[in-house]
């Protein structure tokens, strides 16, 4: 058994456990690698199925290609496909591209809020209707008490904090001195009314393994990640107006396997071109302790 | 990055050891060395050391969160990543803070080698002995030992020595040896990946090679086949016809035409294909493996049952185990008060039966009779779960020997399990083994017969005191559910108790004969369930003792038990019916509770 299979092994046994333990169970998909990754993982655990909703959060300055690329899988892989934003938001402009924010104000209102009030059932939900082909409002407004991210322990330092199983308060909040403890394969599966879980199967992946695996199992990602030609693509994927490409001749997985092995960005941070990251003290913390991912 | 491991392996290692002993440090210093941070990170630490005027220190590498600098201590068990040349490591760091003890279980628990460090000025501290005896509770057999900040010490060969010999005796206490022991200066990097100049008497590896030596444990493959089913999965609504048996392989490996009994039911049927997703399946799951394969005979099982192989030694069953626990609870835990035990893929309820020892995990010495489990005591003692589990004892495999406890949501204790104890349904439960052992399976699954009769069949119990009218309401129950098409039967006890019974039915001695005559009645209703049929049972003041005799004998997710007048037994009940003053509206709730569980459907 190799390393990657010993990741995919964990990874397909937390999304069973989750999946056995919460009736009320989402998946978030940003678009990106790794969440893509994480999808790919549940339809490996659930044997070519995937039977729990996804969320996606569209912040409506998300890149295009990202949107196309959600809504092509969705209907290829008969995905159960909600989005939520924040529209309230958005109408007023209150957003950093609208000047009227500055970046980690946009990120609290367009991604954090509108996940805790999607999450929760408060805002609208959008529900992909394959029959009709569209999105509409979906009139199940019951709160999430599950919800599997694809965040990874190495991508900044306070992702390494979490635990693949991690509560969260009646506010979202993350207490991160109180966790409780994981022991062996046993974890936290039993919730207080009001509260709900996020479970982390990828904790253990690195940026390297992410890559390998979508090399291994052909798993379809944006283009975006790909240098097209310009000597340029993307690392990390966000909103436009905040997330900038890295120079890189790599124009495929291995392309960019070859280039995270060779060393050449080992001294650059994986979320170096997310701007927001920096106005945060040069982490997320104050982010993820509201409920950022 | 200076050097990249020629292979892919990976080795989760913990840190360990009291506060302030320099766990941070030695981290720091083992990325630092081996070339393994990235810019990034070492930037924002340097960034945050000139804002907040501090001068830069190693350890706070891992300090990334802002409220842990200010506390000066680190608080979780954060993931670290580093490469040697032989291999990867991911670290979790263990802080040493005693209230924090549950985050170094938590990377303990995914740990496969341990360092511990321990301060040479200070020496051996409460948590460097808690620390020990929690990795050899949680199965790390890999240790290496750090006397660190030796240049506090004038490098002295003598102090070093002191430390090793009282901590290896230590460990020789608790059934444990250490790899090495290293004299180190993290904040001078000698010993870490460094050898020492200054400590030329040292002759033993530096901690890196030590790690480097440490070998990968290979997974269990050669013991008995262990499997706790996770989940029977079937997506009819998206065309999928295969009924799948999913779980992760603890021990032992798996292939088609294997027999499989599933514990403690001890049903029984054979692997038919193994299955996989985007490839093609192996042609065996090896322990390790998260794994999915269906049956040949359609047998009823659930998310619970431990799978095991029909030609390898059996897991043990019983209600009643003895155990080592390690409780975290700020509340004691307490003999008479309900927990959850969590094994494998169960959950029982589970009480503590008799506390036999407990100890202070950091000066072992002192083992003493309590009358209950204090925050951070490990001990010794007998737990009783309501309804018989299936696992092994920590000697023949550990991976299902271990076992968590929760109470009021959280997991406050963790432990393993010495040995299986007797119960008192131990025979009775034997018996049932047999019988699903020799069952002949019909050729028509229970899923089709639920199909055609458009029903799952249930065991409904209803129970009372004398007199109170069970038969009146069971009777109309009856022809309300045949009236709308049901397939439905009611049974009265004495239709069992003067035939089937009748070799051990005698006047006046009911009472010495009802365990028996429960398991004939429930042997009976089991083969009606079988069938398909919604059973009506009346028996007369049912305590939960009697429900644990036919719960031993029937699936307990079909029965539901229903009481009728006042003055309930102990009784779990799903429903109770105070009279019969109103028998429609009874029979309209009684409809929809069978709605609710899924028996019959909504209109």
């Amino acid at each position: 058994m190799d390393h990657l299979e010993q990741l995919e092994n964990l990874s397909i046994h937390i999304l069973r456990e989750a999946y056995a333990s919460f009736k009320n169970l989402c998946m978030l998909w940003s678009i990106g690698k790794d969440s893509t990754v994480l999808l790919w993982l549940a339809r490996k655990a659930f044997l070519g199925h995937v039977p729990f909703p996804l969320v996606h959060i569209d912040t409506h300055y998300k890149i295009p290609e990202m949107i196309a690329y959600r809504d092509r899988l969705t209907r290829q892989w008969n995905l159960d496909m909600i989005y939520g934003q924040n529209t309230e938001a958005l109408e007023a402009k209150k957003t950093f591209p609208d000047g009227n924010a500055d970046r980690l104000t946009c990120c609290k209102l367009l991604k954090t809020e509108a996940l805790k009030h999607t999450l929760s059932g408060q805002w609208p939900r959008y529900r992909f209707n394959h029959a009709a082909g569209h999105y509409e409002a979906d009139a199940n407004t019951e709160p999430f008490t599950g919800v599997i991210v694809g965040l990874r322990a190495d991508e900044e330092g306070s992702r390494s904090k979490e635990r693949y199983f991690s509560p969260r308060d009646r506010q979202s909040e993350w207490d991160i001195a109180d966790q409780p403890p994981e022991f062996w394969n046993q974890f936290k599966t039993d919730f207080a009314p009001g509260t709900h879980v996020r479970i982390h199967p990828l904790l253990d992946w690195t940026e390297l393994n992410v890559w390998e695996y979508i090399e291994r199992e052909k798993i379809p990602t944006v283009s975006l990640y790909y240098n097209q030609g310009d000597g340029k693509r993307y690392r990390s994927l966000g909103c436009w107006p905040c997330t900038f490409p890295i120079d890189s001749q790599a124009r495929n997985p291995q392309e960019i396997i070859d280039e995270l092995r060779s060393g050449q960005l080992a001294n650059i941070a994986e979320r170096s071109g997310r701007a927001q990251d920096a106005e945060d003290g040069g982490g997320l913390e104050t982010l993820r302790r509201e409920g950022y991912m | 990055m200076a050097h990249c491991p020629d292979t892919d392996e990976r080795m989760n290692i913990v840190i360990a050891g009291h506060v302030d002993h320099g766990k941070s440090t030695v981290i720091g210093r083992l990325l630092a060395d081996t070339d393994s941070l990235p810019k990034g990170k070492l930037e924002q630490v340097r960034q945050t050391c000139r804002r907040s005027s501090k001068p830069f220190e190693y350890a706070f590498l891992l300090d990334a969160l802002k409220d842990e600098q200010s506390q000066g201590i680190t608080i979780d068990a954060a993931r670290v990543f580093f490469k040697s040349a032989k291999r990867h490591y991911i670290i979790i760091d263990a802080p040493g803070h005693i209230e924090f003890l549950k985050n170094m279980v938590t990377g303990a628990s995914h740990a496969e080698a341990a360092v511990l460090v321990i301060d040479a000025e200070e020496g051996i501290q409460e948590n460097s002995r808690r620390h020990g005896y929690m990795i050899s509770m949680l199965g790390i057999r890999q240790l290496v030992v750090l006397v660190n900040k030796m240049d506090l010490v004038g490098y002295r060969r003598d102090v070093f020595e002191a430390i090793a010999a009282e901590y290896r005796a230590f460990l020789d206490s608790i059934g444990l040896s250490a790899e090495a022991f290293v004299p180190v200066s993290a904040m001078e990097g000698a010993n870490v990946a460094v050898r020492s100049r200054t400590m030329d008497w040292y002759g033993g590896p530096t901690v890196l090679e030590t790690l480097d030596n440490f070998r990968k444990e290979p997974p269990p493959v050669d013991k008995p086949f262990r499997m706790p089913v996770q989940g029977v999965y079937k997506f009819t609504k998206a065309g999928d016809k295969r009924r799948i048996i999913a779980g992760t392989v603890e021990a032992g490996r798996i292939a088609p035409g294997d027999d499989v009994v599933f514990y403690p039911s001890g049903k029984r049927s054979t692997v038919k294909t193994l299955e996989r997703f985007n490839g093609q399946p192996p042609a065996a799951f090896e322990a390790g493996s998260a794994a999915a394969f269906t049956l040949e005979q359609q047998i009823y099982i659930s998310r619970g049952q431990l799978a095991a192989r029909a030609d390898q030694p059996a897991p043990c069953v019983s209600r009643r185990m003895r155990v080592n626990l390690f409780w975290m609870g700020k509340k004691p835990m307490e003999p008479g008060k309900d927990y959850l035990l969590k094994i494998g893929t169960v959950k029982e309820p589970v009480r503590i039966e008799t506390i036999i020892s407990t100890m202070d995990a950091s000066d072992l010495s002192s083992a003493c009779r309590k009358d209950k489990i204090d925050y951070h005591d490990v001990a010794d003692c007998i737990l009783c779960c309501q309804h018989a589990v299936a696992f092994d004892a920590v000697e023949t495999l550990p991976a299902t020997a271990r076992f968590v406890i929760v109470d009021d949501y959280e997991i406050r204790g963790g432990g393993i399990i010495r040995q299986a104890l007797p119960d008192a349904q131990e025979q009775m439960r034997q018996q049932v083994i047999q019988r699903n052992l020799k069952w002949s399976s019909s050729a028509i699954s229970r899923e089709q017969r639920w199909e055609r009769y458009n029903q799952k069949a249930a065991l409904i119990l209803i129970t009372g005191k004398r007199n109170v009218g069970k038969k009146t309401l069971a009777r109309a129950l009856e022809q309300r559910l045949f009236a709308d098409g049901k397939t439905v039967y009611f049974m009265g006890i004495a239709n069992v108790l003067y035939g089937v019974d009748a070799d051990i039915k005698k006047p006046g001695d009911d009472q010495r004969h009802r365990p028996e005559h429960l398991r004939r009645l429930a042997e009976v209703a089991n083969i009606l369930l079988d069938a398909g049929v919604i059973l009506v049972v009346t028996a007369i003041g049912l305590t939960q003792q009697d429900m644990e005799i036919i719960q031993n004998v029937v699936d307990s997710d079909l029965i539901e038990t229903i009481w009728l007048g006042e003055d309930p037994t102990d009784i779990d009940f799903s429903m109770k019916v105070p009279d019969l003053s109103n028998l429609d509206e009874t029979l309209n709730r009684m409809k929809v509770l069978l709605q609710n569980k899924g028996i019959i459907f909504k209109p």
